[in-house]
């Protein structure tokens, strides 16, 4: 039996209205530190809302619990570069220059020529490649990932997923990911949270590919109450 | 009269840096006509200050203060764009202000007139140029990273809607000093021309910024001296130096084969 101080965060009763539109409903999950937790669900379900929530930029009631002082670092899905002259080399300069040097060698993209390339010249595999620089380099104890892969072709999207989990791994980052891809979700993530406005499923995602588990997330929501439900 | 060119260069090499550095972020906020419009409000307040005797410069700035904070207030209620909420309120003032005007002097804050400038003009605009430049400073990389994504911003612990009210106050500034130069109907030339010339050819922000400072400058300074040898209105041979740059930058960006 572990402690209850092994979990840094403590998600319960969470819900999140806006304009009078029930976004979330009454949601309740616990992570512990270190480990990787995929959040999955339809279009529309709260994914987004529910990191929004954990950075406090939404209005909620229940209660965010994290177990110590956390710095949480934030990817969104999109970057808007278009018409933005700014360099790879500024843009990561704007979080952190502390590891400036090993970060962008980690994800590769160290080079003086790409580094000196606008955002708006870079493909999108690097694109993605430069957010998770971006997520690393201050150290955040908590990252919390929209789509990491998002535009991006299956080829590269395996690599992309496989350099987040050994980094986040390397530097102890507890990870929050939303993603659409159930065969990703089982393979880089501990814990799957399935969300349908309700949570349809918190558990092992290991188990998420069967039929049944499918069903259950991306067919009619069937809420659960409770904390943790093995899939 | 050279006392007077001495002065007017020194107001137009202050305020073409200034209003080339902060409108380089105008443009890449894709609020290149907002500077534009916004200068239009000026007019109501450089009118009540030629009717009352007061300087008007702070009658344009009082206008252009308090627009901005209404627009800027709007823009977070309604959620337009502050292109749509300028569009609505500057032909109102352009309208007021025309008929507010005297007519001899409706000529002069329409297009400017440098000629008129003395000591205490080019104090105000070197002072307000600098601090616009140092505050711009401090908040650009905030602005730079909203843009690229306000969440993002956010989540850094950015003031994103207070960052966008002080970048307005700063434009306000701006634009009040730059009427002097150009009048109010060229002065958002000022604010676009010189960053859009300079976005062409940058690919990076430090350069981008350099740039559209130093073309600024080049516009401003080269419409004074052509203006004072033609013997014509600065407003428009300073648009027309800043349009031959953005020419010529345009053709680097060509011969170059900087990618589109």
């Amino acid at each position: 039996m572990e402690s209850a101080d092994s979990y840094i965060l403590s998600v319960s009763d969470l819900s999140v209205d806006i304009s009078g539109q029930k976004i979330l409903d009454h949601i309740t999950f616990k992570i512990r530190k270190g480990t990787t937790l995929a959040i999955v669900g339809p279009n529309g379900a709260g994914k987004t809302t529910l990191f929004k929530a954990l950075l406090n930029l939404v209005n909620y009631t229940g209660k965010i619990e994290w177990s110590e002082k956390v710095k949480i670092g934030y990817v969104p899905q999109t970057l808007s570069v278009r018409y933005i002259p700014t360099s790879l080399r500024e843009f990561l300069s704007f979080n952190s220059m502390l590891y400036f040097d090993r970060v962008t060698a980690s994800v590769g993209l160290d080079s003086r020529e790409v580094l000196d390339k606008s955002l708006d010249a870079l493909s999108g595999g690097q694109l993605r490649r430069v957010l998770i620089a971006w997520a690393i380099i201050d150290k955040p104890d908590v990252l919390l990932f929209d789509e990491p892969t998002n535009g991006i072709d299956v080829g590269s999207e395996e690599a992309i997923y496989g350099m987040l989990k050994r980094l986040t791994a390397e530097n102890n980052i507890t990870l929050l990911l939303i993603s659409h891809d159930l065969h990703i979700v089982r393979e880089y993530s501990d814990q799957v949270l399935a969300l349908n406005k309700c949570m349809v499923l918190f558990g092992d995602s290991k188990g998420v590919m069967g039929p049944s588990t499918q069903k259950l997330i991306y067919g009619e929501p069937v809420c659960t109450e409770f904390g943790e439900v093995h899939g | 009269m050279a006392e007077t060119l001495f002065f007017s260069l020194i107001v137009g090499l202050f305020v073409g840096f200034s209003a080339g550095y902060l409108g380089s972020i105008m443009v890449l906020e894709k609020m290149a006509l907002v500077g534009d419009a916004l200068s239009h409000v000026a007019l109501p307040g450089l009118a009540l200050g030629l009717l009352m005797g007061f300087n008007p410069f702070f009658g344009a700035f009082a206008f252009l203060f308090t627009s901005a904070v209404i627009i800027w207030h709007l823009g977070r209620v309604t959620k337009l764009s502050f292109e749509t909420l300028v569009g609505t309120v500057f032909t109102l003032a352009l309208a007021i202000g025309i008929l507010l005007v005297p007519e001899p002097e409706l000529l002069e804050a329409l297009f400017g007139d440098i000629t008129s400038v003395g000591l205490t003009d080019a104090v105000v605009a070197v002072a307000i140029s600098i601090i616009v430049v140092l505050v711009s400073r401090l908040i650009y990389k905030k602005i730079v990273l909203g843009l690229i994504s306000e969440e993002l911003a956010i989540s850094k612990g950015i003031n994103v809607a207070q960052t966008n009210l002080l970048y307005l106050l700063l434009v306000s500034l701006t634009v009040a000093i730059g009427i002097k130069i150009t009048g109010t109907l060229l002065v958002g030339f000022l604010v676009v021309t010189p960053a859009a010339a300079a976005r062409t050819i940058s690919t990076n922000l430090s350069r981008y910024f350099r740039l559209s400072s130093i073309f600024g400058v080049a516009s401003s300074v080269s419409g004074i001296l052509l203006s004072n040898y033609l013997n014509f209105l600065p407003g428009p041979l300073v648009v027309l130096s800043g349009v031959v740059v953005f020419i010529v930058a345009v053709m680097v960006r060509w011969l170059k084969g900087l990618p589109t």
